[in-house]
């Protein structure tokens, strides 16, 4: 299906606040749960924001830390200190 | 009083900082000769300082990050072998899909490691040369964790003990290592597509996460913790693939015939090389997570279809012979363990048949093929094993010149029939598989014709000797444990009695 976005997270306690933030901040996401890891699908563009993830996690959460738990993507990426953007067309 | 707080840089500014700021142009050298090797594939770049890491990661972050990543791993691993994991994984059976891993996938990442640390001095661009030494660094990473966490199972099974060699040798592992020499004999614009577009973009995902999410579901704890590890690195490989195809394609009109020519042909490698992939997934996963089928059409067509859309926008195609592969997604795994149980003899790990419940679920996930062309099969070589006549096939197979399987596959659209192509090339005729691989072979035939094919070898004298007992010692196979089915292999019998004296216990 064209236009897709997706991020692939671990299912662990780290990346869980990460999870709950991109479901709130993208209504038209839909997790994909497999062993070990959700695969989060939404059409044209997902946003990941920091604001977000540091209110679940009650500190300052840096997008990079990303890193610590992301397991696959798909789409263009675009990271600053606010937010992490996956969309097509950038 | 106390000083004001100093104001941090934004992401955008450290990365400019600690990129392009370390960078510099020549000046009693010739930029050409300190940079020898980025322009003779014929890809035109005019303004390096157009590329950018979307990610913005800087060596200090890496580190940190990486760092961290590592503690994490190298806890569970001293727990798992602390705590004996390898009694709590589904069956035995599992471990074969690992040793294909260490056998077939490891040593890649170690090439990986010294290819991109190549890259990572030559490439021009600074932004494109960091990205490169960080992914080289990864990569080592990558060997060295999978080999760490793999060590215990050596401890216990069979298959693993000269995994450095055999990749080396034996004649399925020539396969993902052709495609690697490949990959590393070429430029450094057709490695980039190759490995970071074609290889971590476009295929990974059918790799690593129905492996590791394979692993998770069978109990290998060892093997999914290193498997995300290494995953989470991944996600910056693929940034670096698309990257550098949108780059290549933004500089210049002139390369996209040189781009696409490179994305038809590792496509179409990557596809044949990750049918062994297949393979595990529908048949050595004793608990299965999805069919082969399923993550061909969640990450080629679905994923890949999304990315390929997107940069019609450069005029790039999706893939020749996309359409192919994925009639071949229906056959591939099928044909893949079909190869294996008739060379049990030569593989380096164990083979068995199907259960009546996994034939089952076979048949649920391809309706269109299992029951009609490979469940007789199977039923038949079933029937030959009660009768004591366990078929072996001991001719040694026609190996296609490009991708080096065995010439098993079968005709698109007909699939009772085997295919076969063949060209002439300085009066040798040379075979293959497919379309898809005779055409690499005629746009490079200088190359191709070079190919080190194991059933050539063996023929020349070169692996051993003249008969299997030989050339098995030449493998560093262990002849009776490392090899043949897994009934009756001393793997499991020692599982047998793993689990004997953990009923003994229960009761």
């Amino acid at each position: 299906m064209a236009g897709i976005v997706s991020i692939t997270l671990q299912n662990n306690d780290e990346a869980r606040p990460v999870i709950e933030s991109i479901l709130e901040d993208n209504p038209s996401a839909n997790a994909n749960y497999m062993p070990g890891a959700v695969k989060i699908d939404c059409p044209e563009r997902l946003v990941v924001k920091a604001e977000s993830v540091s209110e679940r996690i009650g500190r300052d959460w840096d997008p990079q830390e990303i890193h610590l738990t992301i397991v696959s993507m798909g789409g263009s990426l675009d990271e600053d200190d606010d937010e992490l953007v996956l969309s097509w067309g950038a | 009083m106390t000083p004001p707080r100093k104001k941090k840089m934004n992401l955008k500014q450290r990365y400019a900082l600690m990129t392009r700021g370390l960078d510099w142009e020549t000046s009693y050298q010739k930029m050409d000769d300190v940079f020898p090797y980025d322009t003779f594939e014929g890809i035109k770049i005019t303004d390096w300082s157009k590329w950018e890491d979307p990610f913005r990661l800087t060596m200090d972050a890496y580190w940190k990050y990486q760092g961290e990543k590592e503690r994490k791993l190298y806890a569970v691993l001293d727990s798992f072998a602390q705590n004996n994991g390898q009694l709590g994984i589904s069956d035995a059976r599992y471990v074969n899909a690992i040793k294909l891993f260490l056998t077939g996938v490891t040593p890649l990442e170690y090439q990986a490691h010294r290819h991109f640390a190549h890259l990572g001095r030559h490439i021009r661009g600074v932004g494109p040369r960091v990205a490169a030494q960080m992914q080289s660094l990864d990569e080592l990473r990558h060997a060295q964790t999978q080999i760490h966490t793999i060590s215990h199972y050596n401890k216990y099974f069979d298959g693993f003990a000269e995994f450095p060699h055999m990749h080396d040798r034996v004649w399925y592992l020539s396969v993902p290592k052709s495609f690697f020499d490949d990959a590393c004999t070429a430029g450094p614009f057709e490695f980039f597509t190759a490995i970071s577009f074609a290889f971590e973009y476009v295929l990974t995902n059918l790799l690593f996460v129905p492996f590791m999410s394979g692993a998770a579901y069978n109990g290998d704890l060892a093997t999914v913790t290193f498997g995300f590890s290494a995953q989470s690195d991944e996600a910056r490989h693929m940034t670096l693939g698309i990257e550098v195809i949108k780059f290549m394609l933004e500089q210049h009109p002139d390369n996209l015939p040189i781009v696409q020519k490179w994305v038809d042909k590792w496509f179409w490698r990557g596809h044949k090389m990750l049918g062994l992939v297949a393979m595990m997934m529908d048949y050595m996963l004793p608990k299965r997570i999805m069919s082969w089928k399923e993550a061909w059409e969640i990450y080629f067509t679905e994923a890949g279809g999304a990315l390929f859309e997107d940069l019609s926008r450069y005029g790039l195609r999706v893939p020749k012979y996309a359409d192919i592969a994925t009639e071949e997604a229906e056959h591939i795994s099928h044909q893949n363990w079909a190869i294996f149980y008739q060379y049990t003899q030569a593989a380096g790990f164990h083979t068995w048949l199907p259960t009546d419940e996994e034939m089952a679920w076979l048949s649920e996930k391809y309706p269109n093929t299992f029951d009609k062309y490979y469940r007789p099969r199977f039923e038949m070589w079933r029937e030959m094993e009660a009768k004591g006549e366990r078929f072996y096939n001991n001719a040694l197979p026609q190996l296609c010149q490009t991708c080096q399987i065995p010439m098993g596959y079968t005709e698109p659209g007909d699939p009772g029939k085997i295919g076969f192509r063949s060209t002439e090339y300085k009066g040798e005729r040379y075979h293959f598989c497919s379309d898809g691989c005779k055409d690499i072979f005629e746009n490079e035939p200088e190359k191709f014709a070079q190919a080190w094919l194991p059933v050539h070898q063996i023929f020349q004298g070169n692996c051993g000797g003249a008969d299997l007992g030989d050339v098995l010692k030449w493998y560093h196979m262990d002849n009776g444990a490392d090899n043949l089915d897994y009934s009756g292999s001393p793997d499991q019998q020692q599982w047998d009695a793993w689990q004997a004296a953990r009923k003994k216990v229960a009761n």
